[in-house]
């Protein structure tokens, strides 16, 4: 226990030094990934993991001097040019698309279903509202009928409005991608630190890495079927069926990239665990898990992005509630709103699919081990 | 505490049992007794004729009857009968044929029983923009009088030319036990055209034996894009998915089921049999809301339909614009562009007794089962009127008609007259061929059809 304490400033030190001429960054972040899966995560990997690494200090420095807010001002800018050009175009290659379901929907008609959703949403939340209210005066009227019935409050029986199609679509993927990850990582783990695994483990990763999740939805809506009964099951089938999907489909990228970085851990690094002699648990705790950090996270944030993909196309096929089943009933329904409001889907989906990978990147930088270069 | 709540909830079952036991006995007393089941999921198919369903909804009567109902839309008929049998949903809008071909086991086999009709006629026939043109020499000049009846006769020259080139002619409908491929089926038989035997004992069941036009499977709602990509060449489904071609301006409607036979049977509400038997209160309360659907449906000669279909235009439910559903809703419909025609019985829900579920319906459909092979081997008349006893189930719908007449919201005028009640309507003539139908000689009826089996097996 001793020895650890000692240990531990010891590496940080290390560390400390090490950062200064950037060799940590360099073996885990390298194009090592290339190999295995060379476009996203070469993308992600390589100038990302550095420009995120300083970005909160690169921030301090720019706003400290006005050329640096101005370059600032220039990066807004020209996003919101890109934005408007695209808008533009956008709008003018719409109106030359007749279908059969009337105009393609341009950003103005789109924003316009935007506001339907949220005329719809504020009258099914007051429809909510007088259906509790109805009920609580149905039972009081069966109590004071007789005092021994068993009244209850029953959940709205009412369409799910647009942000709960939402917040479904984000649960399950939050459920699929949490199998996922629990199977990743550590499957990831074991294959990088020993050969003989990996040896083991890499064919059928490879074969399993390239299947699409319609492929497995059929078998997994039966299995699911098969072996998920129970009288009043906490969460539906349908939730399910499209989790496991989504996880069967968003495990691969984390399983490669963490098999990259935990293979690529620094030989000082493992050479110093040795002289400590760190336990394996304590090795894979203190040294492998940190320098694989960069690494486990560009697989994570691929995984998540195609998680999300998968999800819309999930649900859409399992008829499971969600963003994808949102589209496929307003496909159905063919009414002349039914492309913008797709539109509208297809926006949060973009949009959503952003933020979530933004949280990955704050999520990154909070259990990163650079952190403390970035503190001091 | 909890052992006091299960003690009060047995107590109160048992007195909502016994009280539906006396309701059997002595249908004098029609109180119905609290439901036992009340929190339920109705499925259906994005069509006008679920409008029962979503009346009964938007108008409190399910509530009204102490039942919270939630209402899905289903993918296609195979997921919500499905649905139905696994308990999913505890009842759905099915299609006539649906709980007869289960209780059969075509398909699925599942005891599947129906307490209502829930409407009459509402089914089109649609061809494509092209096919329409191919058959205008063949379609009699009236000068500009009354529009013919359109008949398979006049299509018959262009299957026929399509035959000679060897091309296929592909039609679709929705379901194969559905009321729309017998009724396309009919049609295209009484003009001449064969539509193709099923032959499930040999392990045939495309329906496509001997046929001269290809019949296919397309859920409703695909039809108007599946019609567009031209994948098929017309199709048989309820609206609003004829009245979408023509505002698409990708097909032209025919013809109604009416004018195939007037005011033929349509959907009807199918559940379990255990269900009914384990929920029989809550059944009962499910018929009466649904009957006081149908009921404001029709009321003062359809003048609620306006406001049913804009309901119905809603997102949850059919969806499709208000001009479109409310084209055959409000008792009109658009033949080939701007042909529009009154067409008062449309859609009925209620008047014509539309919703008693009789005997002779279910046989009907048993015969085109018969005549098109679904049904391998020939049967007794008494076969059949088996049959329909053990899926229709009039004595559930006449509780709920008392009940309903005990509360003065209906009277014994909106009921055919229980106590005379055989469950056969008088033969019926009103079919596009002459052919007449008595419900009580299958067999009989069966011979008289030119094209279809009669006592032979294929």
């Amino acid at each position: 226990m001793k020895f650890f304490e000692y240990a531990l400033p010891e590496r940080s030190n290390l560390d400390e030094q090490e950062h200064g001429n950037g060799p940590v960054a360099t073996p885990v972040d390298a194009s090592t990934p290339c190999a295995e899966d060379p476009g996203p995560a070469a993308t992600l990997g390589t100038p990302d993991g550095k420009a995120r690494r300083f970005l909160p200090q690169a921030w301090l420095k720019l706003v400290g001097d006005s050329a640096g807010l101005s370059r600032i001002a220039r990066a807004w800018s020209l996003a919101l040019v890109g934005i408007g050009v695209f808008l533009l175009l956008w709008q003018n290659t719409a109106g030359n698309i007749e279908t059969s379901l009337g105009q393609f929907p341009g950003p103005v008609q789109v924003w316009q279903q935007v506001l339907n959703l949220k005329q719809e949403h504020l009258r099914e939340m007051a429809r909510k509202e007088a259906f509790f209210a109805r009920q609580e005066a149905r039972n009081a009227e069966m109590l004071a009928q007789d005092p021994t019935a068993d009244v209850r409050i029953r959940p709205y029986t009412g369409r799910p409005v647009f942000i709960e199609q939402i917040r479904t679509s984000l649960f399950t993927v939050a459920f699929g991608f949490g199998i996922a990850m629990l199977i990743a990582i550590p499957l990831g783990i074991l294959c990088g630190l020993s050969q003989s695994f990996y040896s083991a483990f890499n064919p059928v990763i490879q074969i399993f890495k390239p299947v699409s999740p319609l492929a497995w939805l059929p078998l997994v809506t039966m299995v699911v079927s098969a072996l998920y009964v129970s009288e009043s099951p906490m969460l539906s089938k349908s939730f399910i069926t499209s989790g496991i999907t989504v996880a069967l489909c968003c495990l691969w990228p984390t399983v490669i990239n963490t098999i990259v970085g935990v293979a690529g851990v620094d030989r000082d690094l493992i050479n110093v665990s040795r002289v400590i002699r760190l336990p394996a648990l304590r090795h894979v705790q203190k040294i492998v898990l940190p320098a694989a950090i960069p690494m486990i996270f560009t697989g994570m944030r691929l995984s998540l992005a195609t998680g999300w993909m998968v999800l819309i196309a999930a649900e859409m096929l399992a008829q499971s509630p969600g963003l994808g089943k949102f589209i496929w009933d307003e496909f159905q329904n063919g009414s002349s709103d039914s492309l913008g409001r797709i539109m509208v889907a297809v926006l949060v989906i973009g949009i959503l699919g952003f933020v979530l990978d933004k949280l990955m990147l704050m999520l990154q930088r909070r259990v990163s081990w650079d952190k403390q270069s970035v503190l001091r | 505490m909890a052992v006091r709540k299960i003690l009060n909830s047995n107590i109160v079952r048992l007195v909502a049992g016994c009280s539906s036991a006396l309701l059997l006995a002595t249908s004098l007393c029609a109180q119905t007794g609290f439901p036992e089941k009340d929190e339920l999921v109705f499925g259906f198919i994005k069509l006008t004729d679920m409008a029962p369903l979503a009346i009964a909804y938007e108008k409190g009567f399910f509530e009204d009857e102490g039942l919270y109902v939630t209402l899905v839309p289903q993918a296609n008929w195979k997921v919500l009968l499905d649905g139905v049998i696994d308990g999913q949903l505890d009842g759905a809008h099915m299609l006539a044929g649906q709980p007869l071909a289960a209780t059969l086991g075509y398909g699925t086999e599942a005891a599947i029983v129906t307490p209502l009709s829930m409407d009459l006629n509402g089914n089109g026939i649609t061809v494509s923009n092209e096919i329409w043109q191919q058959m205008q020499p063949y379609i009699p000049d009236t000068h500009g009088k009354m529009k013919p009846v359109i008949k398979a006769d006049y299509l018959k020259p262009v299957v026929d030319s399509y035959r000679a080139r060897g091309l296929p002619f592909n039609m679709a409908m929705v379901f194969p036990v559905s009321t729309h491929n017998y009724e396309l089926r009919y049609w295209l038989a009484a003009g001449g055209i064969h539509p193709g035997y099923y032959a499930p004992h040999k392990g045939d069941t495309s329906g496509t034996l001997n046929a001269e036009v290809l019949l296919s499977v397309t859920p409703p709602p695909q039809m108007p894009a599946t019609l567009e990509a031209g994948t098929i060449h017309g199709y048989s489904v309820g609206e609003p998915w004829n009245q979408q071609a023509i505002f698409k301006g990708i097909g032209v409607p025919l013809i109604t089921d009416d004018e195939i036979w007037h005011n033929n049977p349509e959907k009807v509400f199918g559940m379990t049999q255990a269900f009914t038997e384990q929920y029989p209160n809550t059944t009962v309360r499910i018929v009466k809301a649904m009957l006081r659907a149908g009921k404001w449906l029709d009321e003062n000669d359809n003048a609620h339909r306006q406001e049913a279909a804009r309901i119905l235009a809603r997102s949850e439910y059919v969806g499709a614009d208000y001009e479109v559903i409310a084209n055959s809703m409000t008792g009109t419909f658009e033949y080939a562009k701007g042909d529009i025609r009154q067409v008062p019985d449309f859609n009925v829900f209620f008047r014509h007794h539309a919703t008693y579920p009789y005997y002779s319906d279910a046989i009907w459909y048993l015969t085109q089962m018969r005549r098109w092979g679904q049904i391998a081997q020939p049967k007794s008349d008494d076969w059949y009127k088996d049959i329909a006893r053990r899926v229709y189930k009039p004595e559930i719908y006449r509780q709920a008609a008392e009940a309903l007449m005990a509360e003065g919201l209906m009277s014994a005028s909106d009921f055919p007259d229980f106590d005379t009640e055989t469950g056969f309507k008088p033969v019926q003539t009103e079919f596009i061929d002459g052919v007449s139908y008595d419900g009580s000689k299958p067999n009989a009826y069966l011979k008289s059809l030119t094209i279809g089996l009669k006592d032979e097996v294929l």
